[in-house]
Order: C-alpha cells, then structure tokens, then sequence
C-alpha cells in the first residue's frame, strides 16, 4: 500500500510499485483528465505536477513520487479561475482538446519559474507537448496572455 | 453519464428537477416542408430531437455531428440560435443519440466527414430554429390574444408591441402543443446577428479542467480494461499461444483467445499491459506476409508507364503532347501516412442479454451500431451508442469496417462484463489503415506560342472506396473518385486533358485521412503547375492566374494570398516564397508559405499565409483555427509523415519515428476570408491539400531543388 497526495488529498492506493503515475491517476484514483497518448514522454499529454514540477506521467513510477505533493488538472482550479485556465478561455484555445490538460500544466509549470517567458522560453518549455489539432499559435498567445495577468496580479 | 461530460451528483439534481418539469419542446423536422410533432421524450436523451427548450430558458441542442475539434458542438447550435432569436448565453450543446433523422443526407448515414456538417446542416437546422421561433411565438400570441404578426423576438423573449414580454422558457408548455409550423421563412443573412461572428465555443471550458469525457475516460461499475494482442502482419491469424505468465501478472483476469487475436482483460491498463507482454503467441502471419513498400514503389512506377482507366478526357490530350513544341514530364510519390489521432482508438462495450450499450469517440455511428448489432446478434435498436468527445478523428474514427468497435465487441462476446478496449499508441499506429501511397506521373506540352496546350495527370494508389459502403456512389465505371478527386478537376484552363488511374489490388489496408484523394492531387497538381511555370519563364501566381479566368473564387482566393504575402516583395536573405491555390469540398484556399533551408539542408517554414473562401461564414474564429489546424496537419506530413512497411509490417509505432509538428517548428499562419454571399463551402479538411506544395514550391524558389517525392529529405537538400 502506497500513500499518494492527489491535489492535496491523501490516497491509499494497493498497486505494483513500478506501475506508471498515470495509471494511478486514471485507472486507481479515478481522475481521467490526464491523458495517455504515446505511453514513452514523447507527446506531453500525460503531464502532470509533481513538487511543481512538469512531469511525464506516463513514465513515472509511482513508488517515486510518494511523499509528493501531485497535481492534476482537476487540480488547478474546477471553476477555470487560475489565470492560465482563464488566458486559455480568453483564447478559445482548444480543438478536439485532448492534448490540452497537458498543455496547460506545462505552460503552468513554465510561468511558475518564468513569470514573462519569451517565445524562446515557449518553444523551448512547450515544444514536448505535442498537439495534432494544430492549436500552438493560440497556446502561444494564451501563455503570454496567462504571463501578463499574472504579473498584473492574478494568482498563481 | 451524459456522452461527453463526467455528471456529479449536482448534475444529476438538475437533470433531475429538469426532467420533472417535463419535456416543453421536442420535436424533428424533415429536411424540408411538411414537419411533424414528436411526442414528449426524456430532455437529456431524446429520440430524435434536435432542441430542446428548457423552462429555465435552457437551449439544448442535441448535435448529429461528432465533436472532434473541427467545432460542431458551436457551429450546429449557432445555427440554431440565429433563427430561434435565444439568448447565446444559455445555449448548450449536447450529442444526439443514433438515428435515421440524423443521417447525413448525402451518405444516409449518421456519420462526421467529407465536411459535410455546414454544408448538410446549414439550411436544415436553421429551419429548426425558425420553426421552434414560430411555435413560441404562437403561444404568446394566444396568451395574449392578440395578432402573432404583432409580436417579435428577442434574445430569447416574445415581445408585444404594447411593452408585454415572454420568456421563452415560460412559453414552452403552450408551444409545445402547437403544431410544428410546415412554411419558415428563414432570416436574410443581413440581418444575422450571430453567424459570421466570432463566437467562443461552446467546449471550452470543460476542456480546461479535465471534465470532457473522451472515450477512454468512460467508467462504468465494474467495468474491466482490455488490450488486445494482434499479429505483426495485417490479417495474420494466432497458430497458438501459452498465457502461463500472462494469467499470473497481479490484476489480469482473464486471457481469451478472439477471432482478431488475444485479448488480456485485467483490473486496469498498466496490469493489462503487463499481461499482454507476458504472452507468448506464434502467428500465422497470412498474405500480407511478403508486403514491402519498396516493392510497392516500384511496382506503381512500372503501372505509371501504362494507360489506367479514364477519368477525364478533353480534346485530343495524346496527339497534342505529341505535337507539343516543348513537353515536360514528372514523377510524384507521397507514402502511406498514419492519421495519429492524439487519443488512440478505444470503446467501451457493455453487452447484456438482449441489449447492447457502446461508448465510443466515433465518426460512423450508424456503422458502428450496425456492425455491432450484427456481431450480438441483435436489432440495431437494440444496441445503444453514446458518442464521446474524439480526440482527434481526421477520418480514423469514421473506419468503413467500425474496426474499434468491432474488435472491442469481439472482447464483450468473450467476457460478457462491461470492459473497454484500449490500443496503445503502438496498436493505433501499426494496428489499421492508412493514407494509400501514391505515385503519379505528370507530364504538359506548350505549344510554339508558349501556350499550354496539353495535360496529362496518371494516378497510381489502392482505391479507399472498394470494400466499403461508399462503393457505389464513389466508384463510377471503375474509377474511385476519391482517387481522382481534385486532378478530374484541375481547374486551369488547358484544351487537351486526360485524367487517368490504376487502382492496384494488392496492398495495406487504407482509409479516408484528412482531405482524402485532395492530399495527393494537391501536391502533384500544384507542384506540377509550378514546375510550368518555371519552364514558362513566369511568375508562379501570374501564370496560375492566366490560367484561372474561368474560376474567379480561386483567382480570388489567390490574389488575396499573394497581395497579403507581399509576393514579388524583398524578404530576408536565405527566404523565399511559394504558392499553391486548391478547391476541395466546396472551398477554394490558396497559400503562401515562406521558407528558409539551411547549409545542412534543414527546412525552416517561417511564415504561412492562407487565404480561403468558404462561402457564407458560421464562424469565422473556428475557420481560422481549422485552417491553422490543416497548415499544421499539411506541414506535418510534408516534413515528417510516413509510414513504410516491410515484410508485412509498419516499421513505425509512435511519435519518434512518425513525429508530429511541434511548437518550436510552427510557422506564423495568417489567415484572411474572403467575404462571400456563396453557399457555404467545406471547412475541416480544406486547408491540407495546397500546404505541400506552398511549401515544397517555397523550397524549389529557395534552392533551385525540386521536390518530388514526400516527406521533404534534409539529405536532398544540401548544400554541400
């Protein structure tokens, strides 16, 4: 029996310690906004928080994050009130949306260490995150939007 | 659980207090003329409704199109919204259950693709809205007692000339009584005043915050996951298996032999994935066990030397290519293609004596009903279908044959206990069906005047339609049309033409991917036509242009390209520019791309600009986002895309040997509408087919250097 800590709740979970983060969150704890998509870090879809940081859900043991503070979309804010939820809104960011929990807890994780992120920053912190619909040019701009409002006082 | 949205406890409180209030507006209409009352039926799963007006002043919009980001749940209850004259802002959408009001009128079948949902839709739903409009304000009137014609509507309230005023959702006991109005009259698009706007979608938000329910995310009590392992070689079959170590791994619970292979049902994924490496199957690996597309190369080259059967001919295209003064001749060849869907397949299945419930992300749902009545041995109305969300379809969820769902039926027969069936990324791109390969040869004359005087467009590529439901309407005295589609109608004006196709038997398994036969024609045609250009001694845009008289949308579609590019304008050094002009689905869309290649032969797209002329709009952000979407999707392709296979077996499986376009390599892409008073035109696919060659034709600018032959090869692009 492990003992995980999901948006700020505590989980008993009984799984195989090698078994994947991911499959924690969706299939043990119930919580299916992060997604699987290429199961090998390769897309980004998958990602979640842990201690703040971007991870790769899918390629993250569970054993390795006890003790952790994890954080999923259903995390950020139910009511789309974090700035990043509200710039993606702005933005009218998604298509198909599949990729898009991902997107956002990278672009959180971003603004987190780099409240103004140049494209540069963009490129280089998002370009993991892959997206077939093709919505970059509007995450792009949600991420600058997300940076602004933030600087101008939204919270984190 | 609704279709597409996680239901809490609160939800079901309100669907609830909802339903109680009984049903106030249910009704269908036919296409056209005489419509019908449909009696009361459950608001959140109505048989075949389009709309449903709540006492809350709710508008609920059940929606006969899959949602797969090309943004039907906003675009369809848009169209209804104009005409009942409803407040946007209560506006919901939800999907509608399976049945035959509706079928796409054009294949006769509930299904999402050819964008066909404006197109179909556009007159069908508005006459909804104004029905649903009529029937309010009839009630009022009768409230009121007073003239209907003395009352109008706004903002979803009946208003009275003398200061009186009804809230829809306080009219629609009354309305729902009345008959369904058989004349409309339907607004003149002036006075719109929610369409051609940019409208946020109505999805949004339940995609920040991980509620959208796509497919995988569908839970069900009890409900059990399987993977299933299938043979290295399409249509191989298992010799035998030893499931020993399968059956051991912690949370498998049983492993069951199924006519498309092995299927491992566990507790969850990861056991389920654990199990399935465990099994040790030997295959017989069956016809396609020699396939090679190398092979297949080559054996379409020797077919491109030979006439195929015709699928246009203008005047004497043999004898005047003959005769030409200068001839040019050249080879295209693009590959099999996966379409990568971000989520990978998955369905749910829930099979119970004498009922069946499917929950899957689909593009065929009467397809998939059919198919998995037939495996149950049960009606169609026996069998349930919920569609989820999609992540991604671009034509992999419309399959022909409902593969996803018939193999998730294949595990429910064996198990009888609720379970999803998952692929993995690996399964969904090794697993199915493809873009065909293609190889074309394309050859012109001019004559002594320099005018072009002759054409001649050879296609070679498996036919997608043979086999399928569209057989009959898409193949016509042999020719697969879908082949064809969109060489049969080059557009520039040429006296001798001939359009010819072999459609080769042998092969892969190959499918409808975004633009279908226009992602070939697109890149030959429009390469092809610069490639004349050049040897004209002309500008690539003016020499399109002289050739367009007759086809003022794509003339139009293409000035406005070249004037918002800068065309013949200074650029940095190393840049360079090309064109491209495509109509595909009722759509015209030229585009500019703007490259630089490096010494080591690296393609940098800097720029992309797109013009596109779609007729009447819906909503013009959703348009510019499905044109950014098939830039990128085209990009993707033309850069990155393809799949190869030898000995039977697709040697890619996920997104580092078949990798997607990413942020860092994302072009700036403008888009510009033409405004239009046109019926609307297609939207989803339309942007992919001219974006190969814009770049490619940007690449020949650049470095002199041709591409023939798809993806873009850095090594055929050194400087060196």
């Amino acid at each position: 029996m492990l003992s995980l800590k999901v948006n700020g709740k505590m989980y008993q979970v009984d799984v195989p310690v090698d078994t994947p983060l991911l499959w924690v969150i969706r299939d043990t704890i119930g919580l299916t906004g992060t997604k699987y998509s290429c199961g090998k870090a390769l897309c980004g879809a998958c990602t979640v928080h842990v201690n703040g940081q971007a991870v790769r859900s899918c390629v993250t043991p569970v054993s390795s994050v006890v003790g952790k503070e994890i954080v999923t979309i259903e995390g950020l804010s139910h009511d789309l009130q974090h700035p990043v939820q509200q710039a993606w809104l702005a933005e009218d960011v998604p298509q198909c949306g599949y990729c898009q929990p991902g997107q956002i807890m990278s672009a959180t994780a971003l603004l987190a260490v780099n409240p103004k992120p140049s494209d540069a920053d963009i490129d280089q912190a998002m370009s993991g995150n892959l997206c077939r619909c093709g919505t970059y040019q509007r995450i792009r701009k949600a991420i600058h939007r997300a940076a602004d409002s933030m600087a101008a006082g939204g919270r984190t | 659980m609704t279709g597409i949205r996680r239901v809490s406890r609160r939800d079901f409180l309100k669907t609830g207090a909802l339903a109680g209030a009984g049903l106030v507006l249910s009704f269908h209409l036919p296409p056209r003329g005489l419509a019908l009352a449909d009696g009361p039926a459950a608001p959140y799963y109505p048989s075949s409704a389009f709309l449903h007006i709540g006492q809350d002043n709710t508008v609920t919009v059940f929606v006969n199109k899959s949602e797969m980001g090309q943004g039907v749940y906003t675009a369809l209850p848009m169209l209804i919204a104009e005409e009942l004259d409803c407040d946007w802002k209560k506006v919901r959408a939800e999907p509608a259950p399976v049945a035959a009001i509706y079928n796409n009128p054009m294949s006769g079948m509930q299904m999402t693709g050819g964008s066909t949902s404006i197109r179909t839709e556009w007159q069908r739903m508005r006459e909804v809205g104004a029905a649903a409009r009529l029937m309010l304000v009839a009630a009022a009137a009768k409230a009121w007692n007073v003239d209907p014609s003395s009352c109008r509507t706004e903002n979803g309230r009946v208003l009275h000339q003398s200061g009186k005023a009804l809230a829809y959702g306080e009219l629609t006991r009354q309305a729902e009584k009345l008959p369904v109005p058989a004349k409309l009259t339907l607004k003149d698009p002036a006075q719109f005043k929610i369409l051609g706007k940019p409208t946020r979608r109505l999805d949004t938000p339940v995609k920040l915050n991980g509620e959208a329910i796509f497919g995988c995310d569908v839970r069900l009590p009890g409900m059990l996951t399987a993977l299933v392992a299938r043979p290295p070689v399409l249509g191989g079959k298992v010799r035998s298996v030893r499931d020993a170590k399968a059956k051991v791994v912690p949370g498998v619970r049983q492993v069951v032999r199924i006519p498309s292979g092995v299927a491992v049902v566990a507790d969850g994924y990861w056991a389920a994935q654990r199990g399935r490496d465990a099994l040790e199957i030997t295959w017989n690996e069956g016809p396609r066990a020699t396939l090679s597309s190398e092979t297949m190369r080559s054996d379409f080259r020797a077919l491109a030397g030979t006439p195929g059967r015709v699928a246009r001919k203008d005047g004497n295209p043999e004898r005047s290519l003959a005769s030409a003064g200068k001839t040019l001749s050249a080879d295209y060849e693009l590959p099999y293609l996966a379409h990568a869907d971000m989520e990978p397949l998955n369905c749910v299945v829930d099979l119970r004596p004498g009922s069946c419930e499917i929950w899957t992300g689909t593009q065929g749902q009467t397809a998939n009903r059919d198919a998995a009545a037939k495996m149950a041995g049960l009606k169609p109305e026996q069998v349930k279908l919920h569609t989820t969300y999609l992540g991604g379809g671009f034509g992999r969820r419309g399959n022909p044959h409902s593969d996803f769902v018939t193999l998730a039926m294949e595990v429910a027969l064996a198990v009888r206990k609720p379970v999803q069936v998952l692929w993995t990324r690996e399964d969904d791109m090794r697993g199915g069906y493809y873009r065909p390969l293609w190889y074309a040869r394309l050859s012109a004359g001019f004559d002594g005047s320099g005018k072009l005087v002759a054409w001649q467009h050879r296609i070679v590529g498996q036919s997608i339609m043979k086999g399928t439901f569209n057989e009959k309407r898409r193949i016509k005295d042999g020719v697969d049309l879908a082949s064809v589609e969109g060489a049969k109608e080059v557009p520039y004006e040429i006296p001798n033409l001939l359009v010819d196709l072999h459609s080769p038997e042998q092969g892969m398994t190959v499918q409808w991917w975004r633009s279908v036969g226009h992602s070939h024609t697109g890149f030959e045609v429009e390469s092809f036509i610069d490639e004349l250009a050049h040897a004209a001694g002309q500008d690539p845009y003016q020499f399109r242009r002289s050739l367009l008289a007759g086809h003022p949308r794509h003339r139009g579609v293409l000035d406005l390209a070249a004037q918002k590019s800068g065309w013949g304008g200074s650029l940095p050094p190393g840049r360079a520019r090309g064109i491209a002009v495509f109509e595909s689905y009722g759509s015209f869309v030229s585009q500019v791309a703007e490259v630089s290649v490096s010494a080591a032969g690296a393609v940098r797209v800097h720029r992309v600009v797109c013009a596109v002329d779609c007729g009447m709009t819906v909503n013009p952000a959703i348009i510019e986002a499905q044109m950014q979407g098939g830039i990128i999707f085209g990009l993707t392709a033309a850069l990155h895309g393809a799949i190869t296979v030898e000995k039977g077996r697709v040697q890619q499986g996920n997104f580092d040997d078949y990798p997607l376009l990413s942020m860092d390599e994302m072009p700036i892409i403008e888009v510009h509408l033409v405004k239009s008073s046109e019926k609307p035109g297609g939207i989803g696919e339309t942007a992919v087919p001219p974006t190969a060659p814009a770049l490619t034709n940007a690449i020949f600018a650049a470095t002199g250097k041709r591409i023939r032959r798809l993806p873009v090869h850095q090594s055929a692009l050194t400087s060196a």
